[in-house]
C-alpha cells in the first residue's frame, strides 16, 4: 500500500493505492483522482511549462506548455529541446513549437499569443 | 597635475569639492566605489542636528552650528529634501529632567536658538504618540531632517558642473609624495596632485597612513535602523529622541523627509568599515528602547532595516587639520555625529586650511550655484500635465509605490555623476524605496537603465560592483 | 477633458477583466479598464504554470492561457482599454484621476468604479531578517518575472523562505532552468502552499521542506553567499544551536502577499486591518457608494478561479449602480467567531441577497474533523462539516437566504472540533 498526496486539481486528497490488489485506489474525491493514482505508481507523468526565446514579442520569451502529460523521466530531455527553438511573432495560443517530444506524440505548445 | 584632490565622496568630500569648484583650481574627486554617497553618508539617521550635544568650545560644537545655519541655505539652492520639524529630548525621570536642563544650558553656549524645556503637558499636547511616561523635554525648534544622500549627490554634482572631475571605481592604495608632489595610485590609474584632502570616512586613519601619517584611529561603531512604512509616518512630528545616559545614547524616532518613519540606532563597535549588517540582538534593542519613546510603534509596518559605521575615533573631537607628518596633506578624519550637521562648515573650513598651506583661491567669474528636479509626485495637477506634454516619460510610472516617472529616471541617469546601479537609480529618483522595495519597479529600473547605458541587463549591478542581479539568459544551447 | 464612463475598472488583471465582462454583459455600456502595464493579464502573465481555470473553465490552463481567453471576451465587447496607464487618485464622488505617457494626465468621472488593483508581495524588510544586504535576495514574483518574461535567470543555488504556492513554483522552475534548490524554508509547522504544489513542485525534484525553520542570517559583501537557518520554538523564536548552514547565491522569498490599497486608503473607504482590504457587502460594494472591489485587493485569494467569480459579481453590482439600482435596507454584520481569520463579505444587506450568499474566510490553523458554524445571537443558521482545513486554503461556505432572513443584525462564522 502507497499513500499519495493528488495533484490532479488543488483539494490535495490523500490517496492510497494498494499495489498487490491492481492498484486499487482509496480516498479519491473524484474519477480523475482513480485515476491519478494508480497512474502515479505505475507510470507517473507531468506536464510541463517553460519558455522559448522569441523575436519580435512583448517579452523576449514565450511561455510554452506540453499538450499533454509526458513521463516523468522524461521531464530533463524534454527541456533540452526547447533551448535550441526561436520563435517569431506573431505566435498564436495552441502553436506547435517543439514536435512529439522524444517519441511521445506529445508536442510542445505556445501558451500565449504574442 | 591636479591643484587638489579629494580621497573620498561622501558628504564631507563632496562638501569640500563644493566649495573648491567656487575657485579657478584643478580639482579630482578619488571614490573608491561606483557612486558617491555609499558609506556612513547614506545610512544614518538623517538628521541636521540642533547643535546642544556637542561640548561647548569643541570643533563639534562650533561646526555643527554653523553646519545647520548654512545647509537651509544650500539644501533650497541646490533642491535638497529638507524640513526644519525641530527636534525633542525626552527625560523619563527627574534626573533626565537634569540632564535636559543641563543640554539646554550647552545649547545656549553654543549658540542654539530658540531652545525651550518643555513640561509633560506641554510634550504630550505637542506630541501625542509620546509615551505618558514622560516628565518633560528639550525643545530645539532648529533641528531639521534632511535627505542626506540627495544632499551629497547634489553637492558632487554641482561642483561637477564647475569643472571638479569625478573618478568614481578609484579605490586609493598608495600615496607617495615627491618634490612636494603626491602621486596616488588609485584602481583607476594614477593621479598626480599639489594637495590632498582625506575624507575617506571611516578609512580616513588608513588613508593617513599611506603618508606616513599617524595620531588618529578610527572606532568603527555599527548602528541598525528600522524604516518604517509611511502609514506610521505621522507618529510623531518631530525628532524625538532620548536622553543620553550611562546605558548609551538611546534611540530616536522621527519623519524622514520622504514621510516614511526612521528608528533607530543601537551603537555596537564592530571589526570592520563595511560591516553594515543587520543583527536580530540590535533590531530587538532598537525596537525595545522605541517603544519607550512612542508605544504604538507597529514593527509590522517595517519596509526595510539597514546599518551604518560611524566613523568614531580615539580622540573626543572631530580631526580637520594638516596632517602632522605630511605638509599640505589634510586631515578629514573622526567626523562622527555630527558629521552630516557639520558637513557644510567643515567644506568651508577646509578650504581655509588649504588656504593658509598656500593654495591660492581666485574666485572663479562663473559658479553655478543652483540645481533644479522634477519631483513628480510633488507637482499639482497642472504642472503633472505641463511635464508630461513637454515629455512624455513623465506620463509614466515605473514606481508605483512612490510614483517616480520613468521621466525621472532617464534625467537621474543622464546627470554628470552617473548612476549605473539600482541603488544608485534609487538614491536619486526614490525608484524602489516604498513599501514593495523594488518588487515591481527593480525590473523596469534594471530595464531602463540597460536601455540609457547602452548595455545589457547582465551588465547591470544592485549597488557595488560584484553585486550582480542575474546570472545567465535561459534558453542557451549547452555546448 | 471630463469624460464619462458608466464603470470604470482600475486594474486589467485576472479581476479587474472578468468585472469588465460581467458589467458590460450586464447592461453597462461604456466601460472602461485602466491598466498600468503594457498588456491585459496582470500577474498571470507570469504565471506560466498549469492549474488554473479547474473551477472555471473545466480545464487546466496556464496563467497565460487563462488571461488570454479573457483578454478575448474583452476584445470582443466595446469594453475601452487604456495600457500604460497608472492611475494615481480615485474619490469618494467617482472621480479618477490617471496619467499616461500617450493621453497625459486625464481626469474621468464614472457612474460606478470597480478597484481591482491585485495585491503585492511582502519583502525581507517587513520580516526583518537579519545580516547582510547584497544583492541576490528577491521576492519569488520577481524572480519569476526575471525567469519567466526576461528570460534571465537571477541565480544558481537557491534557498526559498516561505512555502507560500509562488516560492514553491519558483522552486520547480528554477531548478528545470538549471538552478540547485537547495532547500524551502518554513516558519509554520505546516506549509502555506497547495498540496499539490509540495508534490509536483518539492517532492518531484527532491527539494528538502524545513518546517518550523526560518532564516536567521544572510551573508555575503556584494551577492549572497551563505544563508543560516534555524528552527524555530511554539512561539516561532529561533533556537540556539540548530543552526544549518547552505552556500547559495540566491534566497527567494514567498512570506505572504498584501493587497495594494493606496488608492482605497487616500480614498478614505474603510479598510479591514485584517484583510488589508476594503470591507465590503454581500455585492463587493465598499463603504463608499458605487465604489466596488473585488479580487487580490480585497483579500488574497488562493485561486484564480475565485477570483474570476468574485469579480464577476462585483462587475454585475457595479452595472446595477450605475444604471441606477442602488442597494440598502438592513445590515447583518458578519462576525469572526473561533479559529476564523476574517470573512469577506464583511456586511450583508439582506434584501439584496438573491438565492444565498457566499462569505469566503480563512482559519488560524491546520484543523482536522471541523465543524463551521453560522450562528445569530443563540440560533444556530447552518452548519458545514469540514475534513480538513488550513490557513493556505480559502474556505467559502454559502448561507441561504430563507436561513439569513432568521438573522438578527449580526451573524457569526466559527469553526468548531465536530
Amino acid at each position: 500500500m502507497t499513500n499519495v498526496i493528488c495533484i490532479v486539481c488543488p483539494k490535495g486528497c490523500h490517496l492510497s493505492v494498494d499495489e498487490e490488489n491492481d492498484y486499487a485506489v482509496t480516498g479519491f474525491g473524484c474519477e480523475r483522482g482513480r485515476e491519478y493514482g494508480k497512474k502515479e505508481l505505475v507510470n507517473p507523468t507531468r506536464v510541463i511549462t517553460s519558455t522559448v526565446k522569441v523575436k519580435g514579442g512583448i517579452h523576449p520569451r514565450c511561455p510554452v506548455k506540453t499538450s499533454s502529460d509526458i513521463p516523468k523521466g522524461l521531464i530533463k530531455d524534454a527541456m533540452k529541446l526547447l533551448n535550441s527553438v526561436e520563435l517569431e511573432a506573431p505566435v498564436h495560443v495552441g502553436d506547435v513549437v517543439v514536435k512529439d517530444i522524444c517519441g511521445t506524440g506529445v508536442d510542445f505548445i505556445a501558451s500565449r499569443n504574442m | 597635475m591636479y591643484d587638489v584632490a579629494i580621497i573620498g565622496c561622501g558628504i564631507i568630500g563632496a562638501s569640500t569639492a563644493y566649495e573648491l569648484s567656487r575657485y579657478k583650481l584643478k580639482v579630482a574627486v578619488l571614490e573608491a566605489q561606483n557612486d558617491v554617497a555609499n558609506g556612513t553618508t547614506k545610512a544614518n539617521s538623517a538628521i541636521l542636528h540642533a547643535g546642544y550635544d556637542p561640548e561647548p568650545g569643541t570643533l563639534m560644537a562650533k561646526l555643527n552650528v554653523e553646519g545647520v545655519r548654512l545647509a537651509k541655505e544650500l539644501c533650497e539652492k541646490l533642491d535638497v529634501e529638507r524640513k526644519q520639524i525641530g527636534s525633542f529630548v525626552l527625560a523619563f525621570s527627574e534626573k533626565e529632567m537634569d540632564t535636559v536642563r543641563e543640554l539646554y544650558d550647552r545649547g545656549v553656549q553654543n549658540g542654539v536658538p530658540d531652545m525651550k524645556v518643555l513640561t509633560k503637558e506641554e510634550v504630550l499636547a505637542m506630541e501625542p504618540n509620546i509615551s505618558d511616561e514622560v516628565h518633560g523635554a528639550l525643545y530645539a525648534p532648529s533641528a531639521a531632517i534632511v535627505n542626506p544622500w540627495e544632499f551629497c549627490i547634489a553637492l558632487a554634482e554641482t561642483a561637477v558642473r564647475n569643472g571638479v572631475e569625478m573618478h568614481l571605481n578609484s579605490k586609493v592604495t598608495a600615496i607617495e609624495k615627491k618634490d612636494d608632489v603626491f602621486h596616488i595610485t588609485t584602481a583607476s590609474g594614477e593621479f598626480e596632485a599639489r594637495y590632498v584632502v582625506n575624507a575617506a570616512g571611516v578609512y580616513a586613519d588608513k588613508v593617513h597612513e599611506m603618508v606616513g601619517g599617524s595620531g588618529f584611529h578610527t572606532i568603527y561603531n555599527r548602528g541598525e535602523y528600522y524604516m518604517m512604512d509611511k502609514s506610521q509616518g505621522n507618529l510623531v512630528n518631530k525628532v524625538v529622541f532620548q536622553c543620553p545616559s550611562e546605558v548609551g545614547k538611546g534611540v530616536l524616532v522621527s519623519p524622514t523627509v520622504h514621510g516614511n518613519l526612521i528608528v533607530g540606532p543601537n551603537a555596537v563597535n564592530c571589526d570592520h568599515g563595511d560591516d553594515v549588517n543587520n543583527t536580530a540582538e540590535g533590531l530587538d534593542f532598537v525596537r525595545r528602547l522605541a517603544a519607550k519613546s512612542v508605544p504604538s510603534i507597529n514593527f509590522r509596518d517595517s519596509i526595510r532595516n539597514f546599518a551604518g559605521v560611524r566613523a568614531n575615533s580615539d580622540r573626543p573631537d572631530f580631526i580637520i587639520e594638516e596632517s602632522a607628518a605630511c605638509k599640505n596633506f589634510i586631515n578629514l578624519g573622526g567626523i562622527k555625529s555630527p558629521g552630516l550637521s557639520s558637513a557644510p562648515a567643515i567644506g568651508k573650513m577646509t578650504v581655509e586650511l588649504l588656504k593658509g598651506c598656500g593654495l591660492e583661491t581666485e574666485a572663479k567669474e562663473q559658479f553655478i550655484d543652483t540645481r533644479k528636479r522634477i519631483k513628480f509626485r510633488e507637482l499639482d495637477a497642472e504642472g503633472k500635465k505641463k511635464v508630461i506634454a513637454e515629455n512624455p516619460l513623465y506620463g509614466r510610472v515605473i514606481c508605483r509605490c512612490e510614483t517616480v516617472t520613468e521621466g525621472e529616471i532617464v534625467e537621474a541617469i543622464h546627470r554628470p555623476i552617473v548612476p549605473r546601479s539600482i541603488d544608485a537609480i534609487k538614491r536619486r529618483c526614490n525608484a524602489g524605496m516604498g513599501r514593495c522595495q523594488g518588487g515591481f519597479c527593480g525590473p523596469r529600473v534594471h530595464e531602463i537603465l540597460a536601455r540609457e547605458l547602452g548595455v545589457s541587463l547582465m551588465d547591470i549591478q544592485m549597488d557595488e560592483d560584484g553585486s550582480y542581479i542575474l546570472t545567465n539568459p535561459t534558453k542557451q544551447e549547452v555546448k | 477633458m471630463n469624460t464619462n464612463y458608466d464603470v470604470i475598472v482600475i486594474g486589467g488583471g485576472p479581476a479587474g477583466l472578468a468585472a469588465a465582462c460581467e458589467a458590460y454583459d450586464k447592461g453597462a455600456k461604456k466601460v472602461l479598464v485602466i491598466e498600468r502595464d503594457k498588456e491585459l493579464g496582470g500577474i498571470l502573465n507570469q504565471c506560466i504554470h498549469n492549474g488554473f481555470g479547474l473551477h472555471y473553465f473545466k480545464e487546466e490552463l496556464t496563467g497565460p492561457e487563462y488571461a488570454g481567453r479573457f483578454v478575448e471576451l474583452v476584445k470582443q465587447t466595446a469594453i475601452e482599454v487604456k495600457l500604460d496607464t497608472m492611475v494615481v487618485e480615485i474619490t469618494q464622488d467617482h472621480i479618477v484621476r490617471c496619467i499616461s505617457a500617450k493621453e497625459g494626465y486625464q481626469e474621468l468621472t464614472a457612474g460606478a468604479v470597480v478597484l481591482c488593483m491585485g495585491c503585492r508581495e511582502r519583502t525581507r524588510g517587513a520580516i526583518a531578517i537579519p545580516g547582510d544586504r547584497p544583492a541576490g535576495v528577491f521576492t519569488a514574483g520577481a524572480a519569476q518575472r526575471y525567469v519567466n518574461m526576461e528570460g534571465y535567470m537571477v541565480g544558481k543555488r537557491v534557498v526559498i523562505l516561505g512555502s507560500g504556492d509562488i516560492g514553491l513554483i519558483m522552486a520547480r522552475r528554477m531548478t528545470l532552468e538549471g538552478a540547485k534548490v537547495l532547500a524551502c524554508v518554513e516558519l509554520c509547522p505546516y506549509s502555506n502552499g497547495l498540496t499539490r504544489n509540495i508534490v509536483q513542485c518539492l517532492n518531484d525534484y527532491d527539494i528538502p521542506l524545513y518546517l518550523s525553520h526560518t532564516i536567521t542570517n544572510i551573508i555575503g559583501k556584494e551577492r549572497v553567499e551563505k544563508v543560516i537557518i534555524n528552527e524555530v520554538d511554539e512561539n516561532r523564536r529561533p533556537i540556539p544551536g540548530t543552526e544549518i548552514e547552505f552556500d547559495c547565491d540566491t534566497v527567494l522569498l514567498s512570506v505572504g502577499l498584501i493587497p495594494e490599497n493606496e488608492l482605497t486608503r487616500n480614498a478614505q473607504i474603510v479598510m479591514d486591518r485584517r484583510t488589508n482590504g476594503a470591507v465590503v457587502y454581500e455585492n463587493m460594494e465598499t463603504s463608499a457608494p458605487g465604489i466596488f472591489a473585488s479580487g487580490n485587493v480585497v483579500h488574497v485569494h488562493d485561486l484564480v478561479d475565485f477570483v474570476t467569480a468574485e469579480s464577476k459579481r462585483a462587475g454585475a453590482a457595479a452595472a446595477k449602480y450605475a444604471l441606477g439600482c442602488k442597494a440598502g435596507g438592513p445590515v447583518t454584520e458578519v462576525k469572526t467567531g473561533s479559529c476564523v481569520n476574517y470573512t469577506v463579505p464583511q456586511h450583508i444587506r439582506r434584501e439584496n441577497v438573491e438565492k444565498g450568499v457566499d462569505v469566503f474566510f480563512r482559519v488560524n490553523n491546520v484543523y482536522k474533523d471541523m465543524v463551521i458554524k453560522v450562528t445569530s445571537g443563540d440560533t444556530q443558521l447552518c452548519a458545514f462539516k469540514r475534513e480538513h482545513m488550513a490557513p493556505g486554503e480559502m474556505e467559502k461556505i454559502t448561507i441561504p437566504k430563507v436561513l439569513l432572513d432568521k438573522a438578527s443584525d449580526e451573524i457569526t462564522v466559527s469553526v468548531e472540533h465536530q
